[in-house]
């Protein structure tokens, strides 16, 4: 070996190295799209304040079919991005076929499952039956009727999740409460579709309801229209919607994915790994928005017992049951 | 099931049927040319979008349904040019229609209102930004005065008016397509162009208009679903309801009247898997959601079998017209 090769190998090891501590973080986007008002714009928001607050760069792709998974995955883990930040449960599967090929680079999921976790990936998820839980303690104390409705996107335990929390809130503040859970359909177009969105709230309002909780993505945005239309109140999902409709979004439940992001982001390539993380109301991960938009529809009495469970819960005096514990809910059958 | 449940079921039927019954007449004009349109899903969701777009931008929703019938028809154009001018294949034309307008939407509504590929909520823009409900004469006088007064409040008052449109629509249909010699013209040219050539009548020409009518309809069909359903563009929103109208077409073997009683009972089935706690009571057994959801393509396909009478499709469809070779 000549000198020179010597010479050539040493700042090639020092190139690669003074790379890798300088890898950027990167965030992809699951197919709901980057500005997606929801849960994908909160996961943006999170890493445009990380990049704001440090002054650092993060690489970041929109997912536009289900076959780019694992593409994506493996373009940003081989360009040396660390760590890699995926949003959306349908991630969980690819991350567990691609990571033990990158030992280095760290995953991030939010949102998925995965039985066995993988030594460099990071399992996020929120405990939004605690969310749910304390909206529909609100629902059930601003509804005249008695009756709650609750609107499904796709129809997969996750959605579920969020319904049972629910009803056990409302069922907490009055036992007699009915709730009417429906689900838009049984494949990813129920996302999509605001028309059967109208149509269901319709359907809750004929059927008595005069609260509708909606965790539906782009077909939640129909349920508020309607909601507001025909006079009723209305519960958005993952963001602060209370903007969408002033006087008619009662609150609604936010899924913090943008602090998942930011955490995750300032903790770089050094962040835990082999874990699965759970943020709920202790960790601020969820909550209920409180807003101008919506102050006036909500009493003190109401923060005030809201306020009491969200201490309890996380005291651990009261405890919100999962769905995914038993694959059932104790206050409300499917 | 009490009336009032029934009558809420068939008043949600209405108002998901016409969509379909716009769609459903537009592929009709088209197909009985002889040009087999896929490509509904996507006019559809184009006119959806720059129905919104326009009634956002200038608070007016008659204009907005003008933009969507206008961009409905500009992709007919763009069929019409492929399928008729190049003789191109028409099923992967009418695909690549469903993939722009599907692109296309949702990057146009990001540059313009930077909402996530969606528009603003319509409401926000007054009240003559989106069709409003419209309530008949003695509609609210009648809805006490027995069950007769009941279906009139409650099932034929209060629709937008592109539903009455969407209803007169198929008898209009009707009359150009069986009494007119434009009509006869439009259907020979689907069944045996060769003849309508030889006539001297120009069957590029007619199968243009035919497609020209096909992108109103289908125009119309966006419109109502974004400016009337709902108040706005939200990406995707057809949810595949141009299909279903396909499916709907072939169910009423490619007649008007027979498409009005498909589509009906494609948006009664739709209804009825929103309500399945009605249905729960009436049967007395859990029916999933699921298979009310599913009926109408179940309902193709055994026509398409031939268990019910048989489905013939005109006979020149889907073969472009060469005067000579």
């Amino acid at each position: 070996m000549t000198l020179m090769q010597k010479f050539l190998g040493a700042s090639a090891v020092l190139a690669l190295s003074a790379g890798a501590a300088a890898a950027e973080p990167a965030l992809i986007f699951d197919l709901g799209g980057k500005f997606d008002k929801s849960f994908n714009e909160a996961a943006f928001n999170g890493a445009q304040r990380w990049a704001e607050e440090t002054g650092g760069t993060f690489r970041e792709i929109e997912l536009t079919s289900e076959a780019q998974r694992e593409q994506a995955l493996r373009r940003f883990a081989e360009s040396g991005a660390n760590p890699v930040i995926t949003t959306g449960f349908a991630f969980a599967t690819p991350i567990e076929a691609v990571a033990p090929d990158y030992p280095d680079t760290k995953f991030v999921n939010i949102d998925g499952f995965i039985a066995d976790i993988p030594a460099n990936v990071r399992m996020i998820s929120f405990s939004e039956h605690e969310g749910s839980y304390l909206v529909g303690m609100l629902a059930a104390e601003a509804s005249e009727s008695g009756t709650l409705g609750f609107i499904g996107g796709m129809d997969i335990p996750l959605i579920r999740h969020f319904a049972c929390g629910y009803a056990q809130g409302a069922k907490a503040v009055n036992p007699d409460v009915q709730v009417i859970a429906n689900f838009t359909g049984t494949t990813p177009a129920a996302w999509n579709d605001p028309v059967k969105g109208s149509e269901l709230t319709k359907a809750q309002i004929s059927q008595g309801a005069d609260v509708v909780y909606a965790a539906a993505g782009g077909t939640g945005v129909g349920v508020l229209q309607t909601a507001a239309d025909e006079g009723i109140y209305s519960v958005g999902v993952d963001s602060n919607q209370n903007h969408l409709h002033p006087g008619s979004v009662l609150t609604s439940m936010l899924k913090r994915v943008d602090v998942a992001v930011y955490d995750s982001m300032m903790a770089g390539a050094d962040i835990e790994t082999g874990v699965a993380v759970v943020l709920g109301l202790a960790e601020d991960g969820v909550g209920y928005a409180v807003d101008e938009n919506n102050e006036s529809l909500l009493s003190e009495d109401m923060i005030a017992s809201v306020e009491d469970a969200k201490s309890k819960i996380i005291s651990g005096e009261l405890e919100v049951a999962s769905y995914y514990a038993t694959d059932s809910c104790p206050a409300l059958d499917f | 099931m009490d009336l009032v449940t029934l009558l809420q079921i068939l008043d949600s039927s209405v108002r998901l049927a016409t969509p379909l019954l716009f769609a459903c007449l537009a592929g009709l004009f088209s197909e009985r040319a002889g040009i087999f349109d896929i490509g509904l899903e996507g006019k559809m969701l184009a006119a959806a979008f720059f129905s919104a777009a326009v009634a956002a931008l200038t608070a007016n929703v008659w204009i907005g349904a003008l933009a969507g019938i206008g961009a409905s028809l500009v992709l007919s154009a763009i069929h019409g040019l492929a399928s008729i001018t190049f003789r191109g294949n028409q099923l992967i034309s009418g695909v690549a229609i469903n993939f722009l307008a599907a692109g296309l939407t949702v990057l146009i509504a990001q540059d313009w209102f930077s909402q996530g590929g969606r528009t603003p909520s319509l409401s926000e823009f007054g009240p003559n930004a989106r069709f409003t409900e419209i309530t008949l004469p003695f509609a609210d006088a009648a809805r006490d005065s027995g069950p007769v007064g009941l279906i009139y409040s409650e099932l034929i008052s209060g629709h937008s008016i592109l539903v009455y449109v969407g209803l007169l629509t198929v008898p209009l249909t009707w009359f150009i397509l069986f009494r007119t010699r434009f009509g006869l013209r439009l259907r020979a040219v689907g069944e045996n162009p060769a003849a309508v050539d030889t006539a001297g009548v120009s069957v590029v020409g007619l199968r243009y208009a035919a497609v020209a009518i096909c992108g109103i309809l289908c125009g119309l069909a966006g419109a109502y679903l974004a400016t009337g359903l709902q108040a706005g563009f939200v990406k995707d929103m057809s949810s595949g309801r141009g299909y279903i109208a396909l499916a709907a077409l072939i169910f009423a073997k490619w007649r008007p009247w027979y498409a009005l009683y498909a589509c009906l009972l494609f948006g009664f089935l739709q209804a009825l898997s929103l309500r399945q706690d009605a249905v729960e009571r009436l049967t007395q057994i859990d029916v999933p959601g699921q298979l009310l959801d599913a009926l109408p393509y179940i309902l193709t396909v055994v026509i398409l079998a031939g268990f019910v009478g048989k489905a013939i499709p005109p006979r020149a469809g889907g073969e472009p017209y060469v005067k000579e070779r």
